[in-house]
């Protein structure tokens, strides 16, 4: 199932009634549902195999709603309930039409998937942390991400790694790129799957002004947002907005792309933080010992420099734990002072007022903020179809995943909602385009 | 004959490295669904080298949290947990056996694991009494006091093989030992059992002693536990050594070969682990038939040291093949390559022991028991031998970090 040289273009003549764009949750469902459905499919990731499964391989929970508790959720949160939940996250955004397809497709989806090879892990292990509204991956999102394209491939989906999607023709079709060739595919419908641009620095730029600059991307560095932008220019009806962005404070020595959960930060309630220029920072609702992330995340993005430095004593790190970049100790107030660059009296006059008591010696983290997605997408029906300016669905164009998340979602963070629309409306754009394909519509 | 400067500091960078990647798993937590490193690993976040230790050789190298892995290269945080788990393990077995004051002197300083023994102090009259079987143990046989590399070890296991057919040659006059003895006594007739008991009595005594030394080291190192405890916690540890419950990959089975899982090679251990047993037994009740019910081997078809150990034999050898199948398709990515010669060794030695078992129960109406007979003890002597060196270690020490673990779920 590599993607080598020239393997999409030799089978020219034999197009696919189905062309998936992208590599993630999304992609892999509308795949698996199309060929089920009887279409052929070409599924085509930018990403090459080893990076394959977008932000999917980051993911751990899918929300569900369920009337009673299951081996693999615990009490029940039913569809009321996730609607109330979506309602207060989605805010004035919430696109109602998907939000009650989204709810009700959440309740069979560990079903589903659960058919098309992905293992859950279930409550009784005791190594879950509790939760009553998401079910957690045996393994994570990679290995759910192994599970599918091992299903696809066995049902015959054709998955070419290393192949961009350079635009869609609304009607069906669209312009493939394999390194420097570029060619057009007639499919006769097109499902586009390749989530946010949270990997285009200019794009980022953009949307959040010079402060784009500090931003650490915390998934695939192939999230560049080129079939959003393509999509968009041709015409099809926005949705969302493109300065909301899903931002939790990360680690300053994080990656710039593809951290995933680890680099996420914490301590922030544990100490004090101050900005590049010593000033404290702090969450007006902040609740001690619950890091709100994406309020971090917010701080830290307007703060100068886009940097904040985490000052903890001794206490402060032991209740840390452990830590993939541990914090750098200073062992008094001017080594601490030295290393962040601060006047020493300034910065000891803000610790004797604001700072934790138990130093020095002190210990600092510094952090950034970490983009998970963006929050701008495209407009969708509850069919999947990509709607015009005008409020009419495209022919045979369909969405699925964080590319339309923003209707549902306002570039906001549901635990466990994001694995959901992408399976739920990538389930339900992969059976729309296979019936659309194949002339059942 | 201490370590060089240089392995020790190998083995430091090892640990070091471990203690890097374990350190993202333990903050990660997405496997720990699949087997109980992750759990004791969460139970341990100091990671001192003790824990390491002790988390590799609870691994049973199942291979699932690395097909799972979103750290896997080419990820910078280039996590790839089986294969620096399989170098510990190596690692421990190999410190384990070597007696403690021939451990290296000169450990740098860690800010880790200040004081922390790898090379704990060993403690107890017995423990030195076995210390010092070990030192005697390791002047007798100059080709392996240093580190023991798979190319020696397995030249070692080729010696011993050959000693006792060769030995045999020049010992015994020809005309018995070509002819064919029928009847009880039959073997002795040709290796008299004075010899053949105190030879093998040596030879199994040296190196089990040897390995009782170093796996008493290893569970002080891995916190030990009071009889009371090990008591309470034996028949669950008991129950995941003998069902392999950590092959199981948290119920799917394991990346044995590449992404899809299977139950082949938790099948082909099961097969290699109860034919070994079966051959254990089959020693044990031929004592019982010499001694209790003076029967003399060669014993008759339907005799239960016959029974086990052409049961015993049978499985072994398809266990081996089997496993040998599992490994030879196995996707080389997850593995620590260096560590796979001595894993192939132990199954060529097993697969010789059971093959020159079964040889000489169907030939020993013929002139060609005498040899076979030599030959087949050659290759017990050599699975012996080689046992602190080789990788049957791994059972042992797992089943210790086993029973550390149920003892630590327990709490």
């Amino acid at each position: 199932m590599k993607a080598g040289a020239g393997t999409v273009g030799v089978s020219r003549g034999c197009e696919p009634d189905v062309l998936v764009a992208g590599g993630g949750l999304a992609a892999l469902c509308a795949a698996i549902a199309a060929r089920r459905a009887g279409a052929s499919v070409w599924l085509l990731d930018q990403a090459p195999e080893t990076l394959r499964g977008g932000n999917t391989r980051h993911a751990r929970n899918m929300r569900v709603a369920h009337e009673a508790p299951t081996p693999l959720v615990a009490d029940t949160y039913d569809t009321a309930a996730f609607l109330a939940d979506l309602r207060r996250a989605g805010g004035v955004m919430l696109d109602e039409a998907l939000a009650a397809p989204l709810v009700a497709g959440s309740t069979s989806l560990p079903a589903w998937l659960a058919a098309q090879g992905v293992a859950f892990q279930p409550r009784a292990g005791g190594m879950l942390p509790y939760s009553r509204r998401t079910v957690f991956l045996l393994g994570g999102g990679t290995a759910m991400v192994n599970a599918l394209y091992a299903t696809a491939a066995a049902l015959g989906v054709r998955v070419c790694h290393g192949v961009t999607v350079e635009a869609v023709a609304p009607g069906g079709g669209a312009v493939i790129r394999e390194g420097d060739a570029a060619r057009r595919v007639s499919s006769g419908a097109v499902v586009v799957a390749t989530g946010g641009f949270q990997a285009n620095r200019a794009w980022l730029r953009q949307a959040f002004g010079p402060a784009a600059e500090g931003f650490v991307n915390r998934g695939t560095p192939h999230a560049d947002g080129r079939l959003l932008r393509a999509l968009l220019d041709q015409g099809a009806a926005p949705v969302g907005d493109p300065a909301h962005g899903h931002l939790v404070a990360v680690d300053a020595r994080s990656p710039a792309d593809d951290g995933g959960i680890v680099t996420r930060a914490e301590g922030m309630t544990e100490g004090l933080v101050v900005d590049r220029d010593g000033r404290p920072l702090r969450d007006p609702a902040a609740e001690r010992g619950s890091p709100r992330y994406a309020n971090w995340g917010r701080l830290v993005a307007g703060a100068p420099g886009q940097i904040a430095h985490v000052i903890l004593d001794a206490s402060g790190v032991a209740r840390l734990g452990l830590r993939v970049y541990p914090p750098e100790p200073a062992p008094d107030t001017a080594a601490l002072a030295a290393a962040l660059e601060l006047d020493a009296s300034d910065l000891a006059a803000t610790l004797v007022r604001h700072g934790p008591s138990g130093g020095p010696p002190w210990f600092t983290l510094s952090i950034r903020p970490g983009l998970t997605f963006t929050g701008l997408g495209v407009r969708v029906d509850d069919r999947a179809r990509v709607m015009d300016r005008r409020g009419r669905p495209w022919p045979g164009v369909f969405a699925a995943g964080m590319i339309m998340a923003p209707a549902l979602l306002g570039g906001r963070y549901l635990s466990g909602t994001a694995l959901t629309l992408s399976a739920v409306f990538g389930r339900l754009a992969g059976e729309e385009a296979a019936r659309h394909a194949l002339g059942g519509a | 004959m201490p370590l060089g400067e240089r392995d020790d500091r190998d083995d430091r960078a090892l640990l070091d490295e471990a203690r890097r990647q374990m350190t993202v798993c333990v903050v990660c937590k997405y496997c720990n669904g699949y087997c109980p490193v992750f759990r004791a690993a969460d139970g341990r976040p100091a990671l001192t080298d003790a824990d390491l230790l002790y988390l590799a050789n609870l691994c049973h190298d199942c291979r699932s949290c690395w097909h799972a892995c979103q750290y896997r290269p080419p990820h910078a945080f280039a996590v790839a947990l089986p294969a620096v788990l399989a170098r510990v393990r190596a690692l421990s077995w190999r410190r384990m056996v070597l007696p403690s004051w021939l451990a290296p002197r000169h450990r740098e300083p860690s800010s880790k694991d200040e004081g922390e023994a790898i090379q704990s102090t060993v403690h107890g009259p017995l423990a030195r009494i076995a210390s010092s079987l070990t030192l005697l143990a390791m002047t007798c046989l100059p080709a392996v006091t240093t580190r023991p590399g798979h190319r020696r070890t397995a030249l070692l296991a080729l010696a011993c093989t050959l000693l006792v057919p060769l030995v045999t040659l020049a010992v015994v006059p020809s005309a018995v030992l070509f002819a064919p003895h029928h009847g009880p006594g039959a073997f002795h007739a040709v290796i008299p059992r004075g010899p053949m008991v105190w030879g093998a009595a040596l030879a199994l005594l040296v190196p089990l002693a040897w390995v009782g030394v170093a796996m008493t080291r290893f569970w002080w190192v891995i916190g030990g536990g009071s009889p009371g405890q090990i008591l309470r916690a034996l028949p669950e540890a008991l129950g995941d050594v003998l069902a392999l419950r950590h092959l199981d990959g948290g119920g799917l089975g394991c990346n044995d070969v590449d992404g899809r899982f299977s139950p082949w090679r938790r099948r082909m251990h099961h097969l290699i682990l109860y034919g070994f047993l079966l051959t254990v037994a089959a020693t044990l009740s031929a004592a019982i038939s010499h001694h209790l019910l003076g029967m003399r081997a060669p014993y008759p078809w339907l005799s239960a040291p016959v029974l086990l150990g052409t049961a015993g034999g049978v499985s072994l050898l398809a266990g081996v093949a089997g496993m040998t199948v599992v490994r030879a398709r196995a996707d080389p990515a997850p593995q620590a390559p260096e560590t796979r010669a001595d894993g192939a060794l132990l199954l060529a030695l097993l697969a010789a022991t059971a093959a020159s078992g079964l040889a000489l129960l169907g030939l020993r109406e013929t002139a060609a028991m005498g040899m076979l007979l030599a030959l087949h003890l050659g290759t017990v002597l050599a699975l012996f031998v080689t046992l602190p060196f080789g990788r049957l270690m791994h059972a042992p020490f797992r089943a210790l970090a086993i029973l550390r673990a149920a003892i630590e779920r327990r709490g």
